[in-house]
């Protein structure tokens, strides 16, 4: 009864990059690159009728809040606008839509995404707001998280 | 000079594994998936002639006003009543508001109208609901009140979809959603801001 003992086969692995590199691909295109460092805090506003933001590419992100807790120091408690990476006047949003549409392949579908801190007056939301209405943006989102 | 033919050695692939998986840990890190959300918006066309004021007569009936203050106390104003008010009344306010069921001389006007998919119906195509904010309300007040007056309107297209297409609004198709919302035409209007006191 003395068998040879036989080996295990070893396990083909030369299509495990394949694998892996599919699902990089995947998530390369489900995802979205960060693109700007967070300069203010904000905790946005709990709401039921939410929707989801489609088409990324259309849409402008305009961020409202206090300075974040490293930049308080140098630049006070009061409430900020950030346009891409840095803090901006009510005024100067007219030119970040320009300059937001030029890049853009669907200009009339072009979306601002208002990211504000709970805590804002409305004053500041205001003043954003006739701003993009000047310069034809008119189709806002407020961003908010969900509540049920 | 007949030499044996030499077999090129493979080349040992065993580590693409691992560089491409630092890639996808690379990726991981550096994108975002959140699915962001929010609620939907559009803003009124901007005047064409900033001297021309808008001075469209509107009747008290068809008005209903809701005006927030800089401490977000909330105040809302229709034909049938007027005083404060909590967020969380706000949505069956408009509602009522909106729908006139009952014909009320003091809710908004009902016009009949020959909407295509529906029929013959009596509807408030007049109404408007006005929000009113200090420079001082605080945002996410603000965000509460067009939240409700949304909801509402989502409300009563839901109803009227259910009614008229058994239906709800979102699983109706293109024509029968148009005709819902000229059913329920939603007319939020948002005037500029005044001080109601308080604020700065």
């Amino acid at each position: 009864m003395a068998r040879k003992k036989r080996e295990m086969p070893e396990m083909n692995t030369s299509s495990l990059p394949d694998l892996i590199f599919s699902f990089l691909f995947f998530i390369m295109m489900v995802t979205t690159m960060r693109e700007v460092t967070l300069k203010v805090r904000f905790t946005k506003p709990a709401g039921t009728q939410l929707e989801k933001l489609e088409n990324k590419s259309a849409v402008s992100f305009i961020y409202v809040g206090p300075p974040t807790d490293n930049l308080r120091a140098q630049y006070g408690s009061s409430t900020r606008i950030q346009l891409n990476d840095r803090y901006a006047e009510p005024k100067e949003v007219m030119d970040f839509i320009y300059q937001e549409r030029q890049s853009m392949s669907d200009q009339s579908a072009q979306v601002v995404s208002i990211k504000a801190d709970v805590k804002t007056q409305m004053g500041y939301i205001t003043d954003i707001k006739e701003v993009l209405r000047k310069s034809w943006a008119l189709k806002v989102n407020y961003s908010a998280m969900r509540r049920n | 000079m007949a030499k044996a033919k030499k077999k090129v050695p493979g080349l040992n692939t065993s580590s693409t594994a691992d560089i491409s998986f630092m890639l996808l840990i690379f990726f991981l890190i550096t994108t975002s998936m959140d699915t962001d959300m929010g609620l939907s918006r559009r803003l009124p066309q901007p005047p064409q002639d900033e001297d021309v004021k808008e001075e469209m007569k509107i009747k008290d009936r068809n008005v209903m006003e809701v005006r927030v203050n800089a401490q977000g106390f909330l105040w809302v104003k229709d034909g049938t009543a007027s005083g404060f008010a909590e967020i969380k009344d706000l949505r069956s306010r408009a509602k009522a508001f909106i729908k006139n069921e009952a014909n009320n001389p003091k809710l908004p006007e009902l016009h009949p109208k020959n909407i295509e998919g529906i029929g013959m119906v009596a509807i408030t195509d007049k109404h408007v609901i006005s929000v009113q904010t200090d420079r001082g309300t605080p945002y996410e007040i603000y965000f509460l009140v067009q939240d409700e007056l949304v909801a509402a309107y989502n409300e009563l297209r839901d109803d009227a979809a259910k009614r008229y297409f058994h239906h709800t609004y979102a699983a109706l198709n293109d024509e029968q959603q148009s005709a819902i919302r000229q059913y329920y035409p939603q007319r939020i209007s948002e005037a500029e801001p005044k001080n109601y006191g308080g604020a700065n």
